[in-house]
């Protein structure tokens, strides 16, 4: 059924896409071993949905290679393994939510039930509603019911918790949790920082169409590698080094034991001290904008 | 060892059902279909329903007529209307993800259209029946069904042309503007006979009229022989077959090259 060799679920090798003149993604290698949660995170138009669309074989590469369980992603055997949530798609709505989860069981050779399907995206109270009367977060759990209809060895999912309520969200990020603990493959694409950090075990950074980081969450923080320094301080402290908010102040710098011998020397009253590593979201905006302002 | 790929029945079963549904539940799809049919018929069918016409009754001339036209609408409407909606709301996205088969996508449309359409004109038959007394022999049912059936080819390819060039929105709009002047122009509504001179010298060059003759010959009036009016159709349907891959294959390049 598989492939020799194939102990990679995704693999891109030089993989360039371009619209006319717009380069979306530029000669990008990537691995994804089997069982990997994979979190590829960048801003709008960084490539992310291209990546997606070629790994679910919706687009063609302009140059390099790609495989998907070592066969092309467009191959009806391979398609059968895997289940998607794209972000521009939209179901016949005069159906039921049960009848669109049976129609889309009937395309895989080894379905869940659809009862299952119903409890793990937590939709199990619309079963008998049109899709037309669904709410925003109802039918985007829905569309994840779908994703799971083939029962996947590979979920690939688009920004899958958009339109979500912070609850909605929780279930959702804890089911996909819970699927990769049972062995299988998950891509996700996000913009939520958090999410990443909390799911994935491997986190992708890709940016105007190349990848610039790539690791586990503490990883990307750590290329990055710097810690957050923040402390109160009674004294005004004429500094560039800090950011200050009434007179709290903080800063972001590779070496926070230097800059604190450095505040001591001079004397300066702190309190409150607190020494954290970054947030995935400090690393991130530092990675994409290059920003330095905050940098010590 | 699971199979690798699902089996072609049971998705074809379950394609099938949800185009039955989708002509059950969208409203324009029924009114198209089968309301406007037989409330035209009502309009015009049944007065004088006796009188002899073109070899038959004015009841069975446009008993022929209005089940030429609902077959005709209903191929226009079930795919090109179906493919529009689609494409507009992203379900073609997510059905090309997911492993369906491209002919069980196909054959649940046509399969859903066939039923569909034997029903409509079934009603139209009956309804003719019991408020005109148009009676239609065994024999010239099963005919009418079968020409029309295939007669509707070119009407297929013509809705898979609108459905992959229309928007989602715009796309009932413009099949209606296809099928009513069409069909009207054509003698399906009023006898050619009554229409006026610039439209009586148009029909003849019209896909409907050559349908509609396919029909009429059916049910025993006056026609065009039928090889001469298949013989239209078919270069109507290599015709409208041709827009359509064009248009599929321009869409291809767009969304998913």
């Amino acid at each position: 059924m598989i492939a020799a060799g194939s102990d990679e679920a995704v693999v891109f090798r030089g993989i360039s896409k371009k619209y006319g003149a717009l380069v979306a993604l530029d000669a990008i290698d990537l691995h994804v071993p089997r069982g990997q949660n994979v979190a590829i995170l960048g801003p709008n138009g960084a490539g992310k949905t291209t990546a997606i669309s070629l790994m679910l074989g919706l687009r063609k590469a302009s140059a390099g290679s790609l495989s998907v369980f070592g066969r092309d992603p467009q191959d009806p055997a391979v398609r059968s393994r895997v289940g998607s949530m794209l972000q521009c798609s939209g179901l016949p709505e005069y159906l039921r939510v049960d009848e669109a989860l049976a129609l889309f069981c009937s395309y895989y050779p080894t379905p869940l039930p659809i009862g299952e399907l119903l409890e793990l995206a937590g939709i199990r109270e619309t079963a008998g509603k049109r899709i037309a009367r669904l709410s925003g977060g109802q039918l985007q759990r829905l569309y994840f019911a779908l994703a799971l209809c083939g029962n996947p060895d590979l979920l690939v999912l688009d920004e899958p918790t958009v339109g979500l309520d912070v609850e909605a969200r929780r279930a959702l990020l804890a089911t996909i949790a819970e699927i990769s603990k049972r062995g299988r493959t998950v891509v996700m694409s996000t913009h939520y920082l958090e999410e990443a950090d909390a799911v994935a075990d491997r986190v992708i950074v890709i940016d105007r169409g190349r990848i610039i980081a790539d690791g586990t969450p503490s990883e990307v923080k750590g290329a990055v590698g710097r810690k957050r320094i923040s402390f109160t301080s009674p004294a005004a402290i004429d500094d560039e080094r800090f950011v200050h908010s009434g007179n709290r102040y903080e800063a972001l710098t590779e070496s926070p034991e230097r800059l604190l011998r450095d505040l001591f020397a001079r004397d300066i009253p702190i309190e409150n001290l607190t020494v954290t590593g970054a947030t995935l979201e400090e690393a991130f905006v530092a990675l994409t904008s290059g920003g330095r302002e905050h940098v010590a | 060892m699971s199979p690798e790929i699902a089996p072609f029945g049971p998705m074809l079963r379950a394609q099938t059902k949800i185009e039955l549904l989708r002509l059950l539940r969208v409203p324009w799809f029924t009114i198209a279909t089968i309301v406007f049919p037989v409330m035209f018929y009502a309009f015009f069918g049944l007065d004088q329903a006796h009188m002899p016409y073109m070899n038959a009754t004015v009841g069975l001339y446009l008993l022929a007529s209005f089940s030429a036209y609902a077959i005709m609408s209903l191929a226009l409407f079930s795919f090109g209307a179906s493919v529009a909606a689609e494409r507009g709301s992203g379900a073609t996205r997510l059905m090309r993800a997911a492993p369906l088969r491209p002919l069980a996508y196909f054959a649940g449309k046509c399969i859903a259209s066939v039923a569909f359409g034997g029903v409509s004109i079934l009603l139209l038959v009956l309804f003719a029946r019991f408020t005109g007394g148009a009676e239609l022999s065994m024999p010239m049912f099963a005919a009418l069904l079968t020409r029309l059936l295939l007669g509707s080819l070119p009407f297929v390819a013509l809705g898979f042309a609108v459905g992959y060039m229309a928007g989602l929105n715009s796309s009932v709009a413009i099949l209606n503007l296809i099928t009513l002047p069409l069909a009207f122009a054509s003698g399906l509504f009023v006898p050619l006979d009554q229409l006026p001179p610039f439209v009586q010298s148009i029909a003849p060059y019209l896909p409907t009229y050559h349908l509609g003759q396919l029909a009429w010959g059916a049910v025993g009036a006056t026609s065009e022989p039928w090889p001469r009016a298949a013989l239209w159709l078919l270069g109507y349907a290599a015709l409208f077959t041709w827009i359509a891959v064009r248009a599929y294959y321009r869409e291809e390049r767009k969304e998913f090259a």
